[in-house]
């Protein structure tokens, strides 16, 4: 692949997910945002998938399709099966409303520019440049979690930090050595398996979904 | 070898326990194989106090004389924490609430839990340590969760969320100190090997260094429970079982800090000491305001010891940021000796509970009449933790605050001593509520059982000779002290 073909894709795979993260603050219902979250998993795993090609790097290959199979499919899978008992239930008060919130992931994005100038500054290629999408996602997820309200989510805004974490990785080192990634792979699974546990025996043991009614414990 | 040994204990000891139906031997199996930590820890030791470190697999398992001493912090203090497992798990099966699956779980949680610590301090990659006290995060959730009631689902669910975010973003941190060693290294050989990562750090570029350090500080912090990430904390501890309480809050907290005494030191040489000093004093001291001004309106026993934890990561923190060998030797002797003392109260808090009910200091009178050996305990537990003599934790804070002003961090060690005479007030004023006091008419005096009274008094007797004479760890705490100061 040339090299104008391999920034535009990059281009294109990174855009995808800084635009999914704002999708989910868009979108209230929580399907909805599931799926932005799966489409985002998928541009994350092109996104390793494009910068190996380009490097003819087999790890990375690897790891980009392994990034679509597990973000992509599995871990949106594992939180529908949370959301079957409440698929209609829409994030109904969040802390902050819809354009107020895109407003505000506008202005992190901006942040996330100015605080990577630094990064940027030591990798001057194609892929540098959008190091600073992937903080703006980490600070939309981090945003989305404090202003949203249902578990759910906050699992959500957690796999949007993980996620923008990813993409500096991917962008900025060409992925972390493969035994690293793996481990990193499967804890962020492994998270989400125990998050949807535990959101599970809530709902079933206590009605509880919302996370103001967590007010058992405090000083 | 010895390496791979130490984590196939904990390992083979978890599979035996998850392949038989639970039977109190399984239990006792599980105390043998943290005496067995224990023991191959101080082997290890003696193996490379004198500057030699050991490897496996290509390095990525490799022991030099600050993992050394983590595996004996966390052998001692596991071996303390899981006499008490038995007696637990004995009384949830008596009362109904846990069933024996419920047993297995809990041995089999319990010492994966145990080999990710290890694997955390015996990595000899930044990356696979991360992976490990990720891990350590998802094991604990279910042991914090292990009651299954409505205040340790919530604890747990906030454990996990607040821990997960601060373990990603150190994560991102590792990944800044990678992408620095890629272009330090002209490419060429760049890992995350702790070692390689060492011998480039003066060539690492400051300013994304100080954007990592920054990262990490906050992503470990949170596991570590230094303030302003702090507030998972009490709510885990004074939910999680007794035993489970007295690892996490004993080691896993000073494991999270062993990961930042390793990066403060690549970052001492890409930054010189001021940046990372004035974050370490910032966090430190943060700590302990919060923990100060927490711990006056507790009135819950459990949350106190919690609380007070957040104190002594804050004291750590403080005499890490001094930095000098004395400084780092003194912080290691306060893990080891925090961990002992800390474990034994909570320990006493979770045999407390069992007889009396509840974790109210309000409804606690009167130990010290009622029930003399397990007040004694007690008290003697508070006394060390508060930092008297003879116990070792009035050394290393002695040693702290001495090194602290020996750099110019004065102030700050005043600000840590007024804070810490705050925590002292407070902590007496709600002991002084639960030890004393006459014993009710006719109420006889209760005799705590042996297995209770002999471990935890061997952990306050350990913590004792520890300040005391501190020869048998003196050469072992200066060799693991220059790993991490240059």
């Amino acid at each position: 692949m040339n090299n104008a073909t391999y920034s535009n894709l990059l281009e294109l795979a990174a855009g995808l997910v800084i635009l999914c993260a704002f999708v989910t603050l868009w979108r209230r219902s929580l399907s909805a945002i599931v799926r932005a979250l799966s489409v985002q998993g998928v541009a994350l795993g092109l996104v390793a998938l494009v910068l190996g090609l380009h490097r003819r790097d087999v790890v990375l290959i690897t790891v980009g399709c392994l990034v679509i199979a597990s973000k992509g499919a599995v871990i949106p899978t594992l939180l529908k099966r949370v959301l079957a008992n409440d698929s209609l239930i829409r994030e109904t008060s969040p802390l902050v409303n819809v354009p107020a919130s895109l407003v505000g992931a506008g202005a992190l994005t901006f942040l996330a520019y100015g605080a990577t100038r630094p990064v940027v500054a030591l990798v001057p290629t194609s892929a540098g440049r959008l190091i600073p999408l992937g903080l703006a996602t980490l600070l939309i997820g981090f945003f989305s979690m404090v202003i949203r309200r249902k578990a759910a989510s906050q699992i959500v805004g957690l796999l949007l930090v993980d996620n923008g974490i990813a993409l500096v990785a991917f962008l900025a080192t060409a992925g972390v050595p493969l035994l690293v990634e793996l481990g990193a792979s499967l804890d962020v699974l492994l998270v989400v398996v125990v998050l949807r546990v535990l959101a599970v025996q809530l709902w079933s043991k206590f009605a509880v979904l919302d996370l103001d009614q967590l007010r058992e414990l405090h000083d | 070898m010895l390496t791979i040994l130490l984590l196939a204990v904990p390992l083979a000891t978890g599979l035996v326990a998850a392949t038989q139906s639970w039977r109190r031997w399984v239990g006792w199996l599980c105390t043998a194989s943290l005496g067995g930590v224990l023991i191959l820890g101080v082997v290890l030791a003696t193996r490379v106090v004198h500057d030699r470190a050991v490897s496996a697999f290509s390095g990525v398992l490799r022991a030099d004389a600050l993992s050394a001493f983590m595996v004996i912090v966390i052998g001692a203090i596991g071996l303390l924490a899981t006499t008490q497992s038995v007696r637990y798990l004995d009384a949830e099966i008596v009362s109904g609430r846990g069933t024996a699956r419920h047993a297995t779980l809990y041995a089999v949680l319990v010492q994966g839990f145990i080999t990710t610590m290890l694997l955390a301090v015996l990595a000899g990659n930044v990356g696979v340590m991360w992976v490990a006290v990720e891990a350590t995060t998802i094991i604990t959730t279910f042991l914090v969760g292990h009651r299954k009631t409505r205040g340790a689902l919530e604890a747990s669910w906030k454990y996990v969320i607040i821990c997960s975010v601060g373990i990603a973003l150190a994560f991102l941190g590792t990944v800044l100190v990678y992408l620095a060693a890629l272009h330090a290294g002209h490419g060429l050989h760049a890992s995350l090997q702790w070692t390689s990562l060492m011998s480039v750090s003066h060539h690492l570029d400051p300013r994304v260094m100080r954007l990592a350090l920054g990262l990490l500080v906050l992503g470990y912090g949170t596991k570590v429970g230094l303030a302003p990430m702090h507030s998972w904390l009490p709510d885990a501890h004074s939910q999680a079982p007794a035993p489970v309480s007295a690892l996490m809050s004993g080691v896993l907290l000073t494991v999270a800090f062993y990961a930042l005494l390793r990066f403060k030191a690549i970052c001492d040489g890409a930054l010189g000491t001021a940046f990372p000093r004035a974050l370490f004093v910032t966090v430190g001291l943060l700590s302990l305001i919060i923990a100060a001004s927490l711990l006056l309106s507790q009135h819950d026993y459990k949350r106190m010891l919690a609380y007070h934890s957040v104190e002594h990561m804050g004291l750590i923190a403080l005499g890490t940021a001094a930095g000098t060998p004395v400084a780092i030797a003194a912080v290691l002797l306060h893990i080891l000796g925090h961990g002992l003392a800390k474990g034994v109260l909570f320990l006493a808090s979770g045999e407390i509970l069992l007889v009396e009910g509840s974790t109210e200091i309000d409804q606690v009178r009167a130990l010290l009449a009622r029930r003399p050996a397990l007040g004694g305990i007690f008290a003697f537990g508070l006394v060390a933790l508060l930092g008297l003599p003879p116990f070792s934790l009035f050394v290393s804070e002695l040693n702290m605050l001495r090194a602290e002003v020996s750099v110019g961090l004065g102030w700050a060690a005043a600000i840590s001593l007024i804070c810490m005479a705050v925590i002292f007030g407070a902590v007496m004023s709600h002991g002084r509520h639960m030890l004393f006091g006459a014993r009710a008419e006719g109420e006889p005096v209760h005799r705590t059982p042996l297995i209770v009274t002999v471990p935890l008094i061997g952990g306050l007797a350990g913590c004792a000779a520890l300040g005391v004479l501190a020869w048998p760890l003196d050469s072992l705490l200066r060799a693991a002290a220059m790993v991490v100061v240059r």
